[in-house]
């Protein structure tokens, strides 16, 4: 039998992998990108033909072939269940893989553009630059398709190795070199601590594989349970899974830079150019959130322990959130506020898997799917308002060389356009209606507050998230109080910027506006409501096959 | 002209072209600016005018709705409607916006800016009164924060920047603690039909008035105690008032005509609108706290205003005060019997929103008196006035006008409502009542105290005093306007009672009902 089946493995083989390819053609597209840029380099192409354009062609064809698959198939572009696994099960190509493919990759595009605009890196860094860009989008789009705790761990590793070298990108200033280190020392720490707990779960369960971990806990629970009620803490085993579990988490908190494995999130933002600033705080975080849906997806497994664990990370999100904004308000450089507001909204985005836990836990997948949805929906306005502050400060720094909050003093009267913009993204970070902020926060929020029916502490989570908002509020205003209100200093730089400039800062924030008003809004998150569906309820193995039925008509 | 069920949106999003209009135009030529603004502000009331041909006065509940799929997949619809209640704070927005329009006139700086904001303002206070879906009420509600917020804070006083971020977080709280009544609504909420939780406030109000009602009874005070707080803020009932002393004082005369003309309104009219329909029972048990609260509005807000020595302080405090004979007003529900309607309670709402209307006009029209002299003399302190009869007699004159109307002399605006809203709070509670009416004499005193110490007297001592020449055309047409809408509206209140009465007695009737089922 074995003998059979080994053989039948060997004959699916090549056909098996051609149509894994097929489905990973995106990432190879981009890895060929880089080869393509290093080669340009030793070859001297890059003299006349800039890396950026290398880059941003690499990009849209991928773009291209992840978008066209998704026009020409909808939602049959992926599978779901045991069908979507692709090279025997190291990583899975479902709705969620799809999604965050296209998000980086739409993301990539922008970052592009915003380093050509603003002239990080010049042409002589160019194909490195974009390498180490290009090869961190493809560890991040790993992450979002990891499906094996082996994968997680290299997906995480590729997406950091080459983030820890961008933030110290700027090789002759001080702070940048500073940052990187802190970030390196930091990374590599929580980088161990993961590994660990990946090798212990790894170990106990016998199986790496993700979308087997949860039937496999509720084995291991139920077996060692056996002696009595309420022992499920009290075997080794159990003991060794939940710390592997929390080992785990703790290297995804340090992607996300939630408190307390922050430190470093405040320094790497400061230190590093904004751009790279801009990249990490949205892609890295996204592909993060990916990958704790899925791991926190087969944590149900845990059975009692889930929802012990589920208050753990809501006290976490908390913390988060309103240490994030406390901090924020003492900052008087506009990069490392911003820095401590995406670990205030990392904790945002937390409680929304927190509830879908308690959701799943309860057997509630309607409203598990709609805190994933909720999720997924914030990220993608995420994008666009904190790539949209971060590019408006690059390109505010290359006029007047600063990124203090002191500097944008009476900025409206040079360059309106980009502090409306600024006040755009701002405001929608702070959730003000009819930004997209809002809207995504409501979205998050409101299937939380749903889960307060089933545990009473999820409301208190929603209530810190609007406190907070409302904290919030007082360091977002203090920018868009020195550009509008304050007047310009007699001897400020001038910092009268291009139109074009104003055009692509007017393109990132136009979808914040669109996402908040238009109906562009029920399209989104239908999209990421199908999305959050598929992944939420994975058909059991005999039902793999006949998804038409367990999908949503359209 | 226009086919009835685009005439809504157009009212709402007329000032917001407008402003893209203005995006377009160059900053330098700041008459076509001004001018162009104006005919939006001019277009949105001429809009809003004909409304009324095509409403009809018997029927009580919505006219000219619209819906549409806004989020489907959340059942949020862009809703909009307009029945007794919302026209004529309808339009009463469009008529101060217009008038405070012209009153801009005095703004130099960065005017280009300052109309844009200010037409986008406009639009977000005439989609709160439109609204007739909860998110998408929410959502205007907070529109018009940005815009007042840039108001005060780039084009006010001294102290603009505290008064702006005090009015900030102020409206912020508030509606964070209305977004929670909006979740707790939501998610208890179910179409009749496909059983999806709703945000229709339409629908909402049937569920709420049928036989299971829409929240539990201690729900409903959750959900109402936060509503009303959200909304207390806005109008602003003693305690959450101190916003609006600093904001009004430091905000620039249109914008203080807007603030106390219109937005202000907002708060009564949610309550009215969302807190009242939804959760009767919680109603009817904090009917007390309510009366209460707008008591002692009334009266803490005459005795601060006697204190001021800053001429828009004092107008200031005197809102505060007479906005608590709305919250008065509203609050005595159910008197005499919970379960039927009496007319003393239809008497009580229907004189808390004449008096947001008498308000509205009266209150704008003494914040546009206290700029006329401020632009002159650049003071506003009292005791420094005296003697503008003799230098401005017909800015007295009209200005006497004005503050009379505010005083409630019968015959003026201000009249009507204080009279419907005492009578009924009469059969409420006598010493309250009584207490409510000494409030109409202690208005008497600050504001002829007020008239005594600016306009009569010797002569004016102050500085600048050269600076005080006779009223321009565009501020007598201002003022002389905003007077005579306040004797029309004294002396013909039917002519916005006759909107109001059928659809407050279908509120009434609805909430009776619902308590008559328990």
């Amino acid at each position: 039998m074995l003998a059979n089946s080994i053989n039948q493995l060997i004959t699916d083989l090549p056909t098996q992998i051609g149509s894994d390819v097929t489905a990973f053609l995106s990432e190879l597209v981009l890895c060929g990108t880089v080869v393509a840029l290093l080669l340009g380099r030793l070859l001297g192409i890059d003299r006349k033909m800039p890396g950026h354009w290398i880059a941003m062609a690499g990009t849209l064809i991928a773009f291209g072939i992840a978008f066209g698959n998704v026009y020409a198939n909808g939602p049959d572009a992926y599978q779901v269940g045991e069908d979507a696994q692709l090279f025997s099960g190291l990583l899975v190509n479902d709705g969620l893989t799809v999604f965050f493919r296209l998000f980086l990759l739409v993301f990539l595009v922008l970052v592009i553009a915003l380093t050509v605009l603003s002239g990080i890196p010049d042409n002589e860094d160019g194909p490195d630059f974009y390498t180490l860009l290009i090869g961190a989008t493809i560890g991040m789009m790993l992450m979002a398709s990891a499906n094996h705790l082996l994968m997680l761990f290299l997906a995480v590793e590729m997406a950091s190795v080459p983030s820890y070298v961008m933030v110290g990108f700027l090789k002759g200033k001080r702070l940048s070199s500073e940052a990187a280190l802190k970030y390196v020392v930091y990374g590599a720490g929580a980088a161990g601590v993961m590994l660990y707990g990946t090798s212990l779960v790894a170990g106990m369960l016998g199986t790496g594989q993700l979308h087997l971990v949860a039937e496999k806990l509720g084995e291991l629970l139920s077996s060692s349970s056996e002696g009595g009620v309420g022992t499920a803490m009290s075997t080794a085993a159990v003991r060794t899974i939940v710390l592997g579990v929390m080992m785990i988490l703790v290297g995804l908190a340090f992607k996300l830079s939630l408190v307390p494995f922050h430190f470093w999130c405040p320094d790497a933002f400061e230190g590093a150019p904004a751009e790279v600033g801009g990249f990490l705080s949205v892609a890295s975080k996204a592909a993060a959130f990916a990958l704790l849906i899925r791991v926190v997806h087969q944590l149900t497994g845990l059975e009692d322990l889930a929802v012990p664990l589920a208050i753990g990370l809501g006290v976490i999100a908390v913390v988060s959130s309103t240490f994030g904004n406390l901090a924020a308000y003492f900052q008087t450089n506009v990069k490392r506020m911003l820095a401590y507001s995406t670990i205030a909204h990392a904790g945002y985005m937390l409680t929304g898997v927190v509830a879908m836990l308690v959701a799943l836990e309860d057997g509630n997948q309607m409203l598990a799917t709609d805190c994933v949805e909720g999720v997924l929906f914030y990220l993608s306005v995420y994008l666009f308002m904190n790539l949209g502050a971060f590019a408006i400060v690059a390109l505010i720094r290359n006029r007047t060389y600063s990124e203090e909050i002191a500097d944008y003093r009476g900025l409206k009267s040079e360059c309106p356009w980009l502090c409306v913009m600024m006040a755009v993204c701002l405001f929608s970070l702070v959730g003000l209606p009819p930004l997209g902020g809002f809207v995504a926060k409501f979205f998050v929020l409101a299937p939380v507050w749903e889960a307060a029916s089933i545990h009473w502490s999820m409301g208190v989570l929603v209530g810190f998230a609007l406190l907070n908002t409302v904290f919030s509020l007082f360091y977002y205003l203090k920018v868009p109080v020195a550009m509008f209100i304050a007047d310009r200093p007699e001897d400020a730089r001038p910092a009268r910027t291009g139109s074009t400039e104003a055009v692509f800062v007017l393109l990132l924030t136009a979808p914040i506006l669109l996402l908040g008003m238009s109906p562009l809004i029920s399209k989104l998150s239908l999209a990421a409501e199908r999305v959050a569906h598929d992944t939420i309820t994975v058909p059991d193995a005999d039902q793999a096959g006949t998804r038409t039925s367990t999908s949503p008509e359209e | 002209m226009f086919e009835q069920p685009f005439l809504p949106t157009l009212i709402i999003f007329a000032p917001t072209l407008g402003a893209l209009a203005l995006v377009l135009m160059p900053k330098d030529n700041e008459d076509s600016l001004r001018y162009t603004a104006l005919a939006v502000t001019v277009a949105t009331f001429l809009l809003t005018l004909m409304l009324l041909p095509g409403y009809d006065i018997s029927n009580p509940g919505m006219q000219f709705e619209v819906s549409h799929e806004w989020i489907p997949n959340w059942n949020i619809n862009y809703q909009l409607g307009l029945d007794g209640i919302s026209l004529p704070l309808v339009l009463l927005t469009s008529f101060i916006s217009l008038w405070a329009m012209v009153a801009s006139w005095s703004i130099t700086k960065q005017i280009k800016g300052y109309l844009i904001l200010f037409l986008l303002l406009e639009t977000g206070m005439l989609g709160v009164f439109m609204a007739t879906d909860f998110f998408l009420f929410y959502v205007f509600w907070e529109v018009m924060l940005l815009p007042m917020y840039f108001l005060i804070g780039i084009w006010g006083g001294p102290r603009k920047e505290y008064a702006a971020i005090k009015f900030f977080l102020y409206t912020l709280f508030g509606s964070v603690l209305m977004l929670v009544a909006l979740l707790m609504i939501y998610f208890n909420s179910h179409h009749p039909e496909s059983n999806e939780h709703i945000f229709d406030l339409l629908l909402l109000t049937d569920a709420a008035q049928g036989n299971e009602g829409l929240l539990n009874p201690v729900m409903q005070q959750w959900a109402f105690w936060l509503l009303f707080i959200g909304f207390a803020i806005k109008i602003p009932s003693v305690p959450f008032h101190t916003w609006l002393p600093d904001a009004h004082v430091e905000a620039p005369t249109p914008i203080s005509m807007i603030l106390a003309g219109v937005l202000l309104k907002m708060g009564g009219y949610g309550i009215l609108r969302i807190a009242f329909p939804l959760c009767p029972v919680a109603v009817f048990d904090g009917s007390t706290v309510l009366v209460a609260i707008g008591v002692i509005s009334i009266i803490y807000g005459a005795f601060a205003a006697m204190a001021q020595t800053d001429f828009k302080r004092l107008v200031a405090y005197s809102s505060v005060s007479h906005m608590g004979y709305v919250v008065l007003g509203i609050g005595v529900v159910g008197v005499v019997s919970a379960d039927t309607a009496s007319d003393y309670w239809k008497m009580g709402i229907n004189g808390a929103m004449f008096q947001m209307l008498g308000h509205g006009v009266s209150s704008a029209g003494m914040f546009f008196m206290v700029g006329v002299v401020y632009d002159r003399v650049h003071h506003r302190n009292l005791n420094e006035f005296g003697g503008l009869a003799g230098k401005m007699p017909l800015y007295t004159g009209l200005s006497a006008g004005i503050f009379f109307a505010g005083l409630g002399l019968p015959g003026m605006c201000g009249f009507i409502g204080e009279v419907f809203v005492v009578l009924s709070a009469w059969q409420f509670s006598k010493i309250l009542a009584i207490i409510a009416a000494s409030g109409v004499i202690l208005t008497a005193g600050y504001i002829l105290w007020t008239l005594q110490r600016v306009y009569l007297g010797a002569e004016y001592k102050g500085p600048h005093e050269e600076a005080l020449t006779p009223m321009l055309a565009r501020e007598r047409i201002v003022a002389g306007v905003l007077l005579v809408f306040a004797i029309i509206l004294g002396v013909f209140p039917n002519l916005m009672f006759q909107y109001m009465i059928p659809s407050i007695q279908k509120l009434t009737d609805g909430m009776a009902g619902q308590m008559a089922g328990l």
